[in-house]
């Protein structure tokens, strides 16, 4: 790939502890760093993705410029010294910088794979990126390619809509026994931490009302306000369970504190309408034998991290399709790029040039048996010399530096290649 | 004419049989692709098996459900135009795979009887035949997705009950989707066989001279009504839904296939024609 000047270096939660991470990141926001990128020279774009788990760059860099110990320097401060970075550091050159920015924006570089986030935070790197200039036609390009194979990804692929968290697949369960949750309402019993995170995300699904339930009331008072709900007593616990759909239960109680025929009770006024208990409690708040009553189901700690297992292979048997889009997908933007770089574009103009030219005389020559060795010398040189001064225009104009700091060499690599029947050339081979 | 009659309904044979393996396809792969065209023709196979009662309409000049080929087909028919009618208002993911077998089942069976033209018995020349027939047929077309859906039913709760998650926990809709189906299909089902069965009685009284005369077909109509009956009845008054209507909706069918098919080469009686 001629795209030796594509250049990805950064950090990821992989290769490089958090204690490293903290000092590198950026948290005053991405203004200043990429001001402090656009000093270095021989940089033509750069773009800086940073996040908890990553920090970023991705540079176009002009081939006969050392720019990796700069941009190194940058990265890491004075702190750490150069041979400790390289320790942490990963540096991609090329096809591959390309392969791990795809990867990275379909969520397969990610710590939880499949996350929905990454995706966002890229976008909004971007944005910073090509708000101060710091991209260029070539980055444009890159990154909107993927966007796009990111969401060719996530769109045939099932990598995201495997839950591998125990709250996720509470609301997974939820989500196949009622479908739609909107009209649903959450009971939380106990205000453990685990039960908080599950009610998040039944609230993330849009359900209608979070009710606590919790020995001390203050406590179920304060959690309550959090999800905007309401507070009860414990000992209301029976009658409440005629109105709500969802229970999670998480009481450091050391008995069973709901009974299989205090639950059958509510039944009949409840219509039978189904109710999902979820506990998360060890030692067990609910009876176990709640399963055997119709349209009730239960899961406890046990069960849902079975469902967790049963999603993380799926998941990765998602991946491994995954992974297959983004080489796909790498190895298009290769061809495009190939199509579009300077470099290869001055290599075929030249030897097209040379082709007809030295094609030409010795046809000729061929022609004029009196012409000997020494004079034959001269016509080659002549001919050569021919061939440079009408090349000279046309490399000047694509070597030529972007005018008003814009880059546009694809559009004059198209424009030479066109005019010089360059691309019809390579499509017929 | 007959032979082109003939060569439709191979036409409609080999669809169904496409339809029905694009499904499976489908089902196993969760290709979107292939889902697509299972729709398309599954609309294509409604369409020609359309014709082809209209084309038998048009040949033998009586509503084509006397025969048992006839009758099985009207019934493959109903069930077809019973799901794209369901389909167009509700998506029930994966329900087409379970619908597209029955009804492929019913057309290999319909293809197993006499497929020949008889002039229509004296008895049955009545504007009565195509109301109370066809209304009865639509009737067991709208049952027979209520079976569909209370299998999808049972084979998914019998997952989330017993905590294995295997083949069906990722393919199918949620339970509260099912239940939907059901209640939705059994009300239609439940409707149409009731017109069935009055415009009986009253074919019944012109024909017969009485509107009922426990004859064996209108005995297991009569219970098959009552089990629909105490189904719907139930689910409005102790909200009966869930496992219990899933159980009544496969029980419910299965009186269905015994009025259609039992009692007419088991027991008899006057409602026989068909053979």
């Amino acid at each position: 790939m001629p795209g030796e000047n594509i250049i990805l270096l950064g950090v990821n939660h992989k290769n490089t502890p958090v204690e490293i991470r903290e000092q590198i990141a950026v948290s005053g926001g991405y203004e200043e760093p990429l001001a402090a990128l656009k000093q270095i020279a021989g940089l033509r774009e750069c773009y800086l993705l940073s996040t908890c788990n990553r920090v970023e760059l991705l540079l176009v860099a002009e081939p006969q410029f050392d720019i990796e110990d700069k941009v190194v320097a940058f990265l890491f401060g004075e702190q750490i010294p150069r041979t400790e970075a390289n320790h942490y550091l990963y540096l991609l050159y090329g096809q591959e910088a390309v392969h791990h920015l795809f990867m990275v924006a379909a969520s397969l570089d990610s710590m939880v794979v499949g996350e929905v986030q990454i995706l966002g935070q890229l976008k909004e790197a971007y944005r910073h990126a090509a708000r101060f200039g710091c991209t260029g036609p070539l980055l444009n390009k890159l990154l909107h390619k993927s966007f796009s194979v990111a969401k060719r990804v996530r769109s045939e692929t099932a990598i995201g809509s495997s839950a591998v968290s125990i709250s996720y697949a509470a609301v997974q369960l939820a989500r196949k026994i009622f479908g739609n949750l909107k009209d649903k309402k959450v009971l939380l019993i106990g205000a453990g931490e685990m039960a908080e995170l599950a009610a998040e995300h039944l609230v993330g699904q849009g359900v209608a009302e979070v009710i606590v339930a919790n020995r001390t009331l203050s406590r179920a008072v304060d959690l309550a306000k959090r999800f905007h709900g309401k507070a009860i007593s414990i000992g209301e616990l029976v009658p409440q369970l005629e109105h709500v759909d969802i229970i999670i239960s998480s009481t450091g109680a050391t008995d069973i504190i709901l009974h299989k025929d205090e639950v059958k009770s509510v039944m009949r006024a409840r219509m039978n309408s189904p109710l999902f208990f979820i506990d998360i409690a060890v030692p067990r708040d609910l009876d176990p034998r709640l399963i055997e009553i119709d349209n009730v189901y239960l899961y406890d700690i046990d069960d849902l991290s079975n469902v967790v297992e049963i999603n993380k292979s799926e998941r990765d048997k998602e991946a491994v399709k995954a992974g297959r889009i983004v080489d796909e997908e790498t190895l298009k933007f290769q061809r495009w790029y190939q199509g579009v770089a300077v470099t290869p574009t001055i290599q075929a103009l030249k030897k097209k040039l040379d082709d007809i030219a030295l094609g030409e005389l010795e046809k000729t020559l061929a022609r004029m048996p009196q012409v000997d060795d020494i004079d034959r010398k001269t016509l080659v040189k002549m001919v050569e010399a021919m061939v440079a001064k009408i090349l000279h225009d046309p490399l000047m104009y694509l070597k030529s530096e972007s005018c008003a700091g814009r880059d546009n060499s694809d559009l004059k690599v198209t424009i030479v290649r066109e005019l010089f029947g360059l691309t019809k050339e390579e499509d017929g081979r | 004419m007959e032979e082109l009659t003939y060569l439709l309904f191979q036409a409609i044979l080999g669809i169904a049989f496409v339809v029905t393996a694009a499904y499976l396809v489908y089902f196993i792969s969760q290709n979107k692709q292939i889902r697509k065209i299972a729709r398309v023709l599954m609309v294509v196979s409604g369409v020609l098996q359309s014709l082809y009662i209209l084309v038998r309409f048009a040949l033998a000049g009586y509503t084509p459900i006397t025969s048992q080929h006839e009758a099985v087909f009207f019934f493959a028919w109903a069930t077809t135009w019973a799901y794209l009618s369901f389909r167009w208002r509700h998506s029930v993911k994966n329900f087409g795979t379970f619908v597209s077998v029955l009804i492929f089942c019913l057309i290999v069976i319909s293809s197993f009887s006499e497929k020949k033209i008889d002039p229509l018995l004296p008895a049955l020349q009545s504007l009565w035949l195509p109301i109370h027939g066809g209304v009865s047929l639509i009737a067991y077309g709208f049952l027979s997705l209520a079976f569909c859906g209370g299998l999808m039913y049972l084979l998914l709760e019998r997952e989330l009950k017993s905590k294995k998650f295997g083949y069906f926990f990722s393919r199918f809709p949620s339970l509260d989707a099912l239940d939907q189906l059901n209640n939705h299909c059994l009300t239609a089902g439940f409707i149409f066989l009731t017109i069935g069965i009055v415009t009986g009685s009253i074919w019944a009284r012109q024909a017969w001279g009485t509107y009922w005369q426990w004859d064996p077909k209108e005995t297991w109509s009569l219970i098959t009504w009552f089990i629909y009956l105490v189904q719907l009845h139930q689910r409005f008054t102790v909200g009966w839904r869930g496992k219990r209507a899933a159980v009544m909706a496969v029980i419910g069918f299965t009186a269905v296939i015994f009025t259609l098919w039992g009692v007419t080469y088991l027991l008899g009686g006057v409602h026989s024609y068909a053979r």
